[in-house]
């Protein structure tokens, strides 16, 4: 008896996870039958305002306020360093990539980018005008502060 | 046989013993046009993008590059070809570029740019010397479309908009100085001019 009871629970318990998990893919894929094509979202504009935007943390990479559509980054040469780096920064009166950049992991400091910060959109990333698929419950720091301790 | 050689040698030394006036004024007005259009027909042939695209070399590389670019791809419709930026539009700089592109016929034959990794090494050669001809005529080919006493200033971004009414105004600086490498992939720049 009790043990076909367990059964039952667990049986219950998975019906009710699997119908959860649909929902989720749901939300994701749409309302679209499995073997139909959807159609897709429109293509959002990327936000080119060049206004510097307001890091969320003290270490966040800086996001990207123009369009950097087509822009070339591989072994033959950086095009977002053709702007950034500090030896065109004069000219172009771009922000100048952090002095971090021209380190090695040791901390020792080389005359140009060092390999491993490169290729800029490993971190650095554009935005686009469109709403958040998920809610967003990121708490800035200070924010946080003050509910702890709201004196 | 040699009386008949001897009878034409005869009539195109002096025709116009055999035939009258009109007949070879407007010989010639017909031929002119015949040979004119035809020169022509051909020097347009050789602009079209199937002419450019018919060697591996074009198709395999630059084309494909040329692909996912705004000049190719975009939302109105409008595309620059091949010889909208590298052939002239004005006739006797258009014969000169055609002239020049002998060589690149000299190229085909004995493969310069044959395999990717020989047009690799070769990309900044060839770079050069586009940048060197647009830099020379005041991109003349970009300015074709691009005129800049059309340009909106309110509706570019204002990174664009500072340089064009700034360097590009005074005219110390020419489109291809920054737009390098936009409608195709760029070489190796360490050492050119505005990078890094």
């Amino acid at each position: 008896m009790m043990k076909r009871l367990i059964t039952a629970f667990c049986i219950l318990g998975i019906a009710t996870f699997s119908v959860n998990a649909e929902d989720n893919i749901a939300t994701l894929r749409g309302e679209e039958a499995l073997n139909a094509e959807g159609s897709p979202p429109i293509i959002p504009k990327v936000l080119n305002t060049d206004k510097k935007r307001k890091r969320n943390y003290p270490m966040q990479p800086p996001t990207i306020p123009h369009k950097i559509a087509n822009y070339q980054v591989d072994l033959r040469t950086n095009k977002c360093l053709s702007c950034h780096s500090r030896k065109r920064t004069e000219d172009s009166q771009a922000p100048m990539v952090s002095v971090t950049h021209y380190m090695d992991r040791d901390g020792n400091f080389l005359a140009d980018v060092s390999p491993r910060r490169y290729f800029c959109n490993q971190c650095h990333v554009i935005q686009t005008d469109i709403k958040p698929l998920v809610e967003n419950e990121f708490m800035d720091v200070d924010d946080l502060l003050r509910v702890k301790s709201p004196n | 046989m040699l009386k008949k050689i001897k009878f034409y040698w005869k009539v195109v030394r002096r025709p116009s013993t055999f035939y009258s006036l009109g007949f070879l004024t407007m010989g010639g007005f017909i031929m002119g046009i015949m040979f004119w259009g035809g020169f022509n027909t051909i020097l347009e042939f050789t602009n079209t993008e199937e002419f450019c695209t018919g060697c591996h070399e074009m198709r395999d590389n630059v084309y494909q590059e040329l692909q996912d670019t705004i000049h190719f791809n975009n939302a109105s419709g409008v595309r620059a070809k091949c010889s909208d930026c590298h052939v002239p539009h004005d006739w006797t700089d258009k014969i000169a570029r055609k002239m020049q592109a002998s060589k690149e016929v000299w190229g085909k034959i004995f493969g310069t740019i044959s395999t990717r990794e020989k047009f690799q090494n070769k990309r900044r050669e060839l770079a050069e010397h586009e940048w060197a001809r647009l830099k020379a005529n005041d991109s003349l080919e970009c300015r074709n479309c691009h005129n800049f006493d059309y340009m909106d200033f309110t509706q570019q971004s204002k990174r664009a908009a500072e340089q064009h009414s700034t360097a590009l105004a005074k005219g110390e600086k020419t489109c291809i100085d920054c737009h390098k490498g936009i409608a195709h992939q760029l070489p190796d720049m360490s050492g050119v001019e505005g990078w890094h």
